[in-house]
């Protein structure tokens, strides 16, 4: 799998979901009207900036906190089609894996990236480009590789039901 | 091969001959939980995976506590998908003024024995480690899986073993055990990690100070945050489960990726500064801090100890002009025993607003928000910029005698300005 697009940078470190998607909007369980509020707490301008190429770059430790799935739905419903950060936090790791939506650690592509820069993530290869700079990353375990080629938890489900 | 709790409450519930910190296994769940918020997103997922129904109506419960009592039609609507739902499955439910905060709730409903899995669509049900059992956040997806098949994906994690030395005294409870463990390894330290708490402070904790000890280790990025079973956990369970349970434990070889100490004897109450609850600071350092709103309750801190702890300072007291409290016990039988012991009264006397049990003011659902500029000293266990309210609020996490006592004096203070320590 290789998605390529353009970096919209959340520098800060331990960025929780409650600033990602306040609480007061947990009553809506439409993704679609999920986007409306996401980045409410931490800056509303970034949702003007995602588009169908959107690759988020995140800090350190993102998306800690409470387990509202309502962050990574918006995120899909919004167009952003893979995160680049320095780390994850665990629920927010798994939520987005389900979703089919891929996620990388490479703090050195942080790094480097800056708003609008051009990100090639190759999952096959290992491989995160900015601006035609490589860094190497990590394998996903066979587990979640296999989760993320099927697009997610539940297409990957539904092949092992009927297997 | 050796093994650490968490590594043998996965492996019996797991279809492998072993396992090992980074494999991947699916894991089966006891219990599935989701609540009003969680719930409703799960079904849709449910939906598009294909499932009509859950995999098993007598492991799986939902518990309506996020958003009630209702605060405007669209949290009613969820509230009455969520009973709809369970009703239509058959599955375990608790009503909104039937049953309480689902952590606290599970806990004393007896859904919780010792080796147990249990995963919930809230990230706090980590707080089942307080009875030794594997109770892990998920997202709604996961939770639709799990609901559908009865397992979920887990990558099995390392431990962490947290040893709490000597006995605590004074003003200090739980949270500040916790937050202690919180101020040493980092927001993120125990992420892809367990934490294990032993040691001779450890056994000597109350179900209830296990419970707000447990409830934060997410706090650390744990998956769950796990005391093994003793006396204690027996005493507890007694009368409350029929099932039968193991006392497991790790084994003495078994592996631990790091280890931390906290010396209780040493242990001075500590506060969670704006805006994070790695922002640890001895109460000392930031007395004086004017406060204008006192919440306790939630599912960390909402217990009949916290309760009791907040009366010692309340008791013939009235609040600081400046301050207001909202109390909230965090299930119908912790209210009714409050009840039934003067202390709601007694909360009432003093001026304080007593809820019935709900998450509201936690997250900035329902009830309880802090408008911008204002400070707020709360038992809760996130004081992330804006969650409860504006995000020009300032939000202090503490425990209950020093939430009680800052709402008498209208400021952060040493509770030994207004009352003894406690005995212990």
């Amino acid at each position: 799998m290789r998605i390529v697009g353009r970096a919209l940078i959340i520098r800060q470190d331990n960025v929780d979901t409650d600033v990602l998607y306040p609480g007061a909007y947990l009553n809506i369980d439409d993704p679609e009207e999920m986007r409306e509020h996401l980045f409410e707490g931490l800056d509303s301008s970034l949702r003007e900036k995602l588009g169908p190429d959107t690759i988020l770059v995140v800090g350190a430790n993102f998306g800690a906190g409470s387990s509202r799935e309502h962050v990574p739905l918006a995120m899909k419903a919004s167009g952003v089609s893979c995160l680049v950060g320095e780390s994850f936090a665990r629920i927010f790791r798994r939520n987005c894996l389900n979703l089919g939506l891929p996620l990388v650690d490479c703090p050195d592509a942080v790094a480097r990236a800056e708003e609008g820069s051009r990100v090639e993530v190759d999952l096959d290869r290992g491989v995160v480009s900015v601006e035609g700079e490589r860094f190497p990353i990590a394998a996903l375990p066979e587990f979640m590789r296999r989760m993320v080629d099927a697009g997610g938890l539940i297409p990957w489900l539904r092949a092992r039901s009927e297997s | 091969m050796a093994h650490t709790l968490a590594e043998k409450i996965l492996l019996a519930h797991a279809e492998v001959d072993d396992l090992a910190p980074r494999d991947v296994v699916m894991v089966r769940a006891d219990t599935v939980m989701a609540n009003d918020v969680s719930g409703p997103v799960a079904f849709r997922q449910m939906q598009k995976l294909g499932a009509q129904r859950v995999f098993d109506a007598r492991r799986v419960v939902m518990v309506a506590d996020h958003f009630v009592p209702a605060k405007d039609a669209r949290s009613a609507a969820l509230q009455k998908r969520l009973k709809d739902w369970a009703q239509e499955q058959g599955v375990g439910y608790y009503d909104q003024g039937r049953g309480g905060i689902e952590h606290t709730l599970l806990a004393e409903e007896g859904w919780v024995v010792p080796g147990d899995v249990i995963v919930g669509g809230d990230s706090h049900t980590c707080t089942y480690g307080a009875l030794g059992a594997f109770g892990t956040g998920l997202g709604s997806t996961d939770i639709a899986a799990a609901l559908a098949f009865g397992d979920f994906w887990q990558p099995v994690p390392e431990t962490i073993s947290v040893r709490f030395a000597g006995r605590q005294r004074g003003f200090v409870s739980g949270k500040d055990l916790i937050l202690a463990v919180i101020a040493e390894i980092g927001v993120g330290g125990a992420t892809n990690a367990v934490l294990e708490f032993v040691g001779d402070g450890a056994r000597s904790l109350t179900v209830d100070e296990r419970l707000a000890v447990a409830n934060m280790a997410v706090e650390a990025g744990a998956e769950t945050g796990l005391f093994p079973a003793d006396q204690v956990t027996r005493e507890y369970l007694a009368g409350r489960v029929t099932r039968e349970w193991d006392e497991l434990s790790s084994d003495a070889d078994a592996e631990f990726s790091r280890r931390v100490e906290v010396d209780l004897n040493r242990l001075e109450p500590l506060v969670a500064a704006p805006h994070s609850p790695g922002n640890v600071r001895p109460l000392a350092e930031v007395t004086g801090t004017h406060v204008h709103q006192v919440y306790i309750g939630n599912c960390a801190n909402g217990t009949m100890t916290d309760l009791r702890q907040a009366a010692t300072l309340l008791r013939g007291r009235r609040l600081h002009p400046r301050t207001r409290a909202v109390i909230v016990p965090a299930t119908q039988r912790i209210y009714r025993q409050a009840l039934d012991e003067g202390l709601l009264g007694m909360f009432v006397d003093a001026g304080a607003m007593v809820s019935t049990p709900t998450c509201g003011a936690c997250f900035g659902g329902g009830m309880g928000v802090l408008g911008s500029g204002e400070t707020a000293v709360a038992t809760t266990n996130r004081n992330f910029r804006g969650r409860m309210g504006s995000p020009d609020a300032e939000v202090y996490l503490a425990n209950a005698y020093v939430a009680a006592a800052a709402a008498v004096a209208g400021e952060l203070i040493d509770p030994a300005e207004l009352i003894e320590a406690p005995a212990r």
